[in-house]
């Protein structure tokens, strides 16, 4: 009875007070909203290259040959010999925690079907390959250990290449084409997987069998890279362990020396790129603790500000009967529906400007739940302890001090 | 019929601001009994509404005895002293005190929102008959911006009313109104005083101390004159007696 008495009493008197109380809900609803919007932004980022990193294959394994200077777009070894088909095998035999592995030489070079030409890069790799990458095929198939083997002239390409090489829209699985000269039977066609995050376009290339292309195509004995795929995400790390084992052993490092190679996982990889959007979110992290901060003085300032004034009122309400616990609980209702229905608005507008920024900016945004429950409670909490404290202090005096003040 | 309502003794209040002390009571005594007529009469800054403010526990004493119907004010913590001032006294305040934006019948049902006891319709019953007796019943939904200043009273007055109080306190309630109309107001006091409640009222206008049995003077924070009136003024008497208004 009573407490729906003091509902009735803080209703009337957020309606009576329709423009401060807006107010109010503005700062809440700006400051909820906009955190909500930013950090989405933040983790639509991150979560955007994790997937399309992992879309690479998650599991995926990467030993180039030289030291670790860092950088993760360097290039793929250069003129650094070291790793050799020797290591390939010694890894196969030896690296229990890997399912697939596949030698990797890779070269430049011109892609000739009759009149047409397009510069591309050839992959000399094992049939693994494909499940390494997690790749599948269009058409056509893949070529097999017997013809590695035997350096069987047999590619498949990628759909730029198909594109470039063959603008009529003719099947070329069966078809023959050059590279760098070099005939080949096209015998399938890769999925298309589009562009990675580094803006590499991962339809541009050639595969073949790694025998064909270090003899045939670039004359070499090393390997520029070997790729491999952990049985399971949980284990990359452990089989990278593995690997460096094998490795050191073979090229007979002593304790005292580097490594002359550098073994990767997909998750360093993703760890790597993660930190620069990493960096972005913490930017805009810090914008929206700003915006929050700013939003939160708003609501303290205009809380404080509006029980101050009414602090006539308070004592009016005390000189009628109103005890101290009425006054704080009108207030305090007053401060909760404000700063809830404040709040709640901002989650909905935080949102609705999510869903205007994926859809029309074509950014890509993820909605973080913590982002909601944080900004929500700083808002809430704030607009609550602002209201609150000013109308408990008015309640502690005496009706006609209150009454008095001006 | 001797019971004593009020009782002070020695009252003090001292107002301390900054180096200087304002001694706005200097040691009151006097007691109400119950059913009396009071008037408080004295120059502007004697201390009238500071003495009445404390009968109606809206502020303490610095020092000195206050007991309102045999309990001593001083022993009541804020709840108490809130109860009391909910269900046995209306106060009646020199600038009226209405809630801004809020119609004559909310301000009126305000004392009865505190208290419990009151369902919601009974409080509008109650706020309705109050507003009636204080010749407001066409005015039930303006704000007090829409209203005159003796009608702002008026609300004021009943507000004082509709909690059924022991006792009223008015300060200055007739201090705006024009003569009709304060007369009118008077003899609205007389009969609720003729019912039994007690009323202590705190004008400037000699002529209205003649409708009650006592005026108390004060000078300076001090009594100056403590007398009984033996020939009380009846007011609805003196209204009949005034010249008709053109209507
Ligand atoms: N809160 C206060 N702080 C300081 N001095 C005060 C305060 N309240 C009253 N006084 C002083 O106490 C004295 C008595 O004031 P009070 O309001 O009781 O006068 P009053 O008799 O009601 O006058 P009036 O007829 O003009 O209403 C005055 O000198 C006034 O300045
Ligand atoms: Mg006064």
């Amino acid at each position: 009875m009573r407490l729906l008495n003091l509902f009735k009493i803080a209703f009337k008197a957020i309606v009576l007070n329709k423009t401060r109380t807006l107010l109010t809900m503005l700062g809440i609803i700006i400051g909820v909203a906009s955190v909500i919007a930013m950090l989405a932004i933040g983790e639509g980022s991150k979560e955007s290259i994790r997937t399309t990193i992992s879309s690479m294959g998650s599991n995926m394994i990467t030993i180039r040959p030289g030291a670790d200077n860092s950088g993760p777009a360097r290039g793929s070894g250069g003129n650094v010999q070291t790793l050799i088909l020797e290591d390939y095998n010694e890894i196969k035999k030896q690296a229990s925690l890997l399912s697939y592995i596949t030698p990797v030489v890779n070269g430049g070079g011109q892609v000739i079907n009759g009149a047409n030409n397009w510069p591309s890069t050839i992959y000399g790799v094992n049939p693994e390959y494909l499940n390494i990458k997690a790749v599948g095929l269009q058409s056509g198939s893949m070529f097999t250990d017997a013809e590695v083997k035997s350096a069987a002239k047999v590619a498949l390409i990628g759909g730029t290449v198909v594109e470039n090489v063959f603008p009529d829209g003719q099947e070329p699985v069966g078809q023959m084409i050059r590279f760098n000269n070099i005939p080949f039977k096209v015998i399938g066609v890769l999925e298309e997987k589009g562009e990675n995050t580094f803006g590499q376009d991962q339809d541009d290339v050639v595969i073949a069998p790694y025998t064909t292309v270090q003899k045939r195509i670039l004359a070499i004995d090393y390997l520029n890279q070997i790729m491999a795929s952990a049985i399971s995400e949980d284990e990359a790390s452990e089989a990278v362990t593995q690997v460096t084992d094998v490795l050191r052993s073979q090229h007979k490092l002593i304790e005292s020396e580097d490594d002359d190679f550098t073994v990767r996982s997909m998750e360093e990889l993703i760890s790597t790129f993660s930190s620069t959007s990493e960096m972005l979110t913490v930017l805009l992290v810090a914008v929206a603790s700003i915006s929050l901060l700013i939003g939160g003085i708003g609501i303290m300032n205009i809380m404080y500000v509006s029980v101050k004034e009414r602090t006539k009122e308070i004592g009016l309400r005390m000189a009628v009967g109103a005890k101290g616990t009425d006054i704080l609980m009108q207030f305090l209702i007053e401060a909760i529906l404000i700063s809830v229905t404040g709040g709640l608005l901002g989650v909905i507008l935080g949102l609705g400007a999510t869903v205007f920024i994926e859809n029309f900016l074509n950014w890509p945004t993820s909605v973080a739940l913590y982002s909601i429950v944080i900004s929500f409670a700083v808002c809430a909490v704030t607009g609550i302890f602002f209201g609150w404290y000013p109308a408990r202090k008015a309640s502690a005096l005496d009706p006609i001090t209150a009454l008095r003040y001006e | 019929m001797t019971k004593e309502i009020i009782k002070i003794q020695d009252l003090k209040r001292e107002f301390t601001m900054g180096t200087e002390t304002v001694h706005a009571l200097k040691g009151i005594s006097f007691d109400i009994k119950e059913g009396e007529f009071v008037t408080i009469m004295g120059s502007s800054g004697s201390g009238k509404s500071t003495m009445l403010n404390i009968l109606g526990c809206l502020d303490q004493p610095t020092s000195g005895a206050y007991e309102i119907d045999g309990v001593s004010v001083k022993d009541l913590n804020r709840n108490e002293l809130a109860t009391i001032r909910n269900e046995k006294i209306g106060f009646i305040f020199q600038s009226y005190n209405l809630l801004a934006r809020t119609s004559a019948i909310e301000n009126v049902e305000l004392p009865l929102l505190y208290n419990s006891k009151v369902s919601t319709e009974e409080r509008r019953e109650r706020a309705i008959k109050a507003l009636k007796m204080v010749g407001l019943g066409e005015r039930l939904h303006h704000t007090p911006s829409q209203l005159s200043g003796g009608q702002q009273q008026r609300v004021a007055i009943a507000r004082s009313l509709v909690n059924n109080p022991v006792m009223i306190l008015a300060d200055e309630a007739t201090g705006n109104l024009d003569t009709r109309t304060s007369y009118e107001i008077m003899s609205l006091f007389q009969e609720l005083n003729k019912k039994g409640i007690t009323i202590t009222f705190v004008t400037h206008e000699p002529d209205i101390a003649t409708f009650s049995s006592r005026t108390v003077v004060l000078k300076d924070g001090e009594i100056m004159q403590d007398y009984l009136n033996h020939n009380v003024q009846s007011a609805a008497n003196e209204l009949a007696k005034l010249p008709k208004q053109d209507e």
